[in-house]
């Protein structure tokens, strides 16, 4: 299982703040991305936007990263804090 | 505890790092910073605040949103980058959460170090990289008239720039 958690407007646009994925051909953050886009048009619409950031277990990565069963992935939208 | 004094210097202590949504004291975060720390001749501390205007609207409020565990675990590392980079005596990194009201205080960094060039560019720095690293999201209330309306804050090309600068 890969738990995926979303943050800010992107959770407010999904109305989601996590879920849990498990299919064996996910390999990277781009497949996972993939797979929840595949979900509904709207995901798709939502998770196309290039600005969106993602992370592994807590460390910011881009979509070429590897995952693994028991990681934690993250999106979001670019952080605003300070 | 002196951070001088431990083993591993360069390593960011979780003591640095504090995400709260109680306000915080600068004077006691500087009394902090100084206490039985004899060695360092320079402290130089930002505070971030809440503005009552951003990109023309009228702001009644904040909500700050962050990702627990990551957070502190990006902030770590941009003190240990700090570390690296620049000889630095004690570390505060202190960054609220939840609703926050006109003039609140959002966000401390205090730097100590045993003379300025240190302290100042050390804390530009860990306020540079906080602004696009550490996953934290503002949500403003904004007032028009009698109505009301809330918005997630775009991020700024300028504060990537900024970030940018220091690579």
């Amino acid at each position: 299982m890969i738990k995926i958690v979303f943050f800010a407007a992107l959770r407010e646009q999904l109305d989601c703040s996590e879920l849990s994925i498990s299919d064996e051909n996910i390999k990277t953050v781009a497949d996972v991305k993939q797979l929840l886009s595949n979900k509904s048009v709207q995901w798709q619409q939502i998770l196309n936007n290039t600005s969106l950031l993602s992370a592994v277990n807590h460390d910011m990565v881009d979509g070429s990263h590897f995952v693994k069963s028991g990681d934690e992935v993250a999106f979001f939208p670019p952080v605003t804090g300070g | 505890m002196s951070t001088n004094t431990i083993a591993n210097v360069n390593n960011a202590t979780p003591e640095e790092i504090s995400i709260q949504r109680a306000d915080f004291s600068l004077a006691d975060e500087v009394a902090l910073l100084e206490q039985d720390n004899a060695t360092d001749g320079a402290v130089v501390t930002f505070t971030g605040r809440v503005r009552n205007q951003n990109n023309g609207n009228t702001v009644s409020s904040l909500t700050l949103e962050h990702y627990s565990g990551m957070t502190e675990k990006a902030l770590e590392k941009i003190i240990t980058q700090a570390r690296e980079r620049w000889k630095i005596g004690r570390i505060k990194v202190i960054h609220r959460i939840g609703e926050l009201h006109i003039g609140d205080q959002i966000v401390f960094v205090g730097v100590t170090s045993k003379h300025r060039h240190d302290a100042f560019a050390a804390n530009e720095f860990i306020m540079d990289y906080l602004k696009v690293k550490a996953p934290f999201w503002k949500k403003e209330r904004i007032a028009e008239g009698e109505n009301t309306s809330e918005q997630w804050l775009d991020a700024k090309d300028s504060d990537n720039n900024k970030a940018k600068t220091w690579s």
